[in-house]
């Protein structure tokens, strides 16, 4: 058998012989957090914000929208001091959750999800430069590049969730204490709860992806790291 | 012992480019490594020795010339073919230990089998039982910032025998050990070898592990100087361990 044949016959033979299971990614990447508990909380803490400016101007504007479509004359007063407009206020039922929020408010949004973005990707870079060591000894160990890839993919997907289900409750909460605090108790007799539960949906998804989009590029950096950097001695 | 090349090296050459210059880090190593043998790669620091033995253990790929690891040339092989024979062929120990510090001792042992595709089962039965061998058996659960030094190469050792691979490559692994571990680790690497048959290739600038070389390959700028077998080596050793000893 020549040379090439025997490489062919290997790669024929070998197939699909390297694997690494879901769950077991899943197990490592969940200890990788719980190890590195507090450089975990700082990126999560990154979502935390942003979902929680995102889901306080969302679940605020949807509040005011059921005030101005509840057309109560003496909430009616209050809302045109505290700037809504004119035209929309007793209308009846026209009230929309989009009609409350700013140009203004909209790209303050876009720009702290983006700064968040940007966040993660930095806080992924350094997690990656503090384990080369180990991510070149998972590659001596026979991982593949998908696997590594995988491996922090997951634990950037996990971080999302969290992060977002935690700033969802925030930002839940501060809208619920703004609207308490300019409008009475009244806010709270027209609370869309159905809304606002679709905004948190959104929210999780939005955040989730956001977590995963920036942890893409610190990913296959680790990925395409040289097995050879497992040898290394200096720190 | 079989007379069969486990690695086989034709006329390799490392030139690295450094700015405008060129530096050449191998210039020409031609070995044959029999399967079952245990040889010790010597050389001082930058003597290329290094480099060679990341070649050998298809970490590094020659500027020219060839390397063949169970007579496959290793510059044919795609990342996944590398990566299968990192996963069954060649069982790395390093200096530094590397072991993943998030990972119990059995973790660290299972994950290549993981790789390999063994079940949870199989793979801790098996894990259990390397590191009985190598002396861990009450450790099994402990986290490496539990175990002394020592204790974290037996691990390393463990891990590299996982998927029974054909070479065990290890990169100083004495280095950052004191003498009596040092000389532990060096006795468990014999006994390995001894038991399984395993090749035991080993780059290293510690006079404990000629004792129990086969052979050894000297290399000086980038160049083999000689090629010692254990015979002709046994006397200067016996000066070398007195001294040790005194």
């Amino acid at each position: 058998m020549s040379e090439s044949e025997f490489v062919a016959y290997r790669a024929a033979k070998i197939g699909k012989q390297i694997v690494l299971p879901l769950s077991k990614a899943v197990e490592i990447s969940l200890k990788g957090m719980s190890i590195r508990f507090w450089r975990s909380l700082l990126t999560v803490s990154l979502i935390v914000l942003a979902i929680a400016f995102l889901v306080y101007i969302l679940a605020t504007a949807a509040i005011v929208a059921s005030l101005v479509r509840l057309d109560d004359p003496q909430i009616n007063i209050i809302l045109q001091r505290s700037g809504v407009e004119a035209q929309e206020i007793g209308a009846g039922g026209q009230g929309s959750l989009f009609a409350q929020i700013s140009h203004k408010q909209y790209w303050l949004i876009v720009l702290s999800l983006m700064v968040c973005v940007v966040g993660i990707t930095n806080a992924m870079l350094m997690s990656v430069t503090e384990r080369f060591r180990e991510i070149g000894t998972m590659k001596c160990l026979g991982a593949l590049d998908s696997f590594i890839v995988k491996l922090f993919l997951l634990e950037s997907s996990f971080q999302g969730i969290m992060g977002t289900a935690a700033g969802i409750v925030l930002g839940v909460i501060l809208a619920i204490l703004h609207t308490l605090v300019v409008y009475g108790s009244s806010s709270f007799r027209v609370f869309p709860g159905l809304t606002v539960l679709s905004i948190a949906g959104i929210s999780l998804f939005i955040g989730t992806c956001l977590s995963v989009v920036g942890a893409i590029l610190p990913a296959v950096r680790a990925a395409r790291m040289e097995p050879v950097v497992a040898m290394r001695v200096e720190e | 012992m079989p007379e069969e090349n486990i690695v086989r090296t034709k006329e390799v050459w490392k030139v690295y480019q450094m700015g405008k210059v060129e530096v050449e880090a191998l210039k020409g190593i031609s070995v044959e490594i029999k399967a079952g043998e245990y040889l010790s790669i010597m050389g001082p620091s930058g003597s290329g020795k290094t480099t060679f033995f990341n070649m050998v253990g298809g970490l590094d790929k020659p500027s020219s010339g060839k390397v063949y690891i169970d007579e496959v040339d290793v510059a044919q092989l795609d990342a996944y073919e590398l990566a299968w024979l990192r996963c069954r062929k060649i069982g790395y120990i390093f200096q530094t230990f590397n072991i993943i510090p998030v990972m119990t001792a059995l973790e660290n042992v299972t994950l290549p089998m993981t790789f390999a595709g063994l079940t949870t089962d199989e793979s801790r039965d098996k894990g259990v039982e390397l590191l009985t061998k190598v002396g861990l058996g009450d450790r099994v659960t402990h986290k490496p910032f539990e175990l002394s030094g020592g204790q974290q190469q037996r691990v390393a050792i463990a891990r590299a025998m996982a998927n029974d691979p054909a070479i065990i490559l290890a990169d100083e692994p004495t280095g950052n050990l004191d003498l009596r571990t040092g000389r532990e680790i060096i006795e468990l690497l014999r006994e390995m070898n001894d038991d399984s048959g395993v090749t035991i290739i080993s780059a290293t600038h510690d006079m404990k592990m000629i004792s129990v070389s086969d052979r050894v390959v000297w290399i000086r700028d980038g160049q083999v100087e000689k090629i010692e077998r254990r015979e002709d080596l046994d006397i200067a050793v016996g000066t070398i361990d007195g001294k040790e000893e005194a």
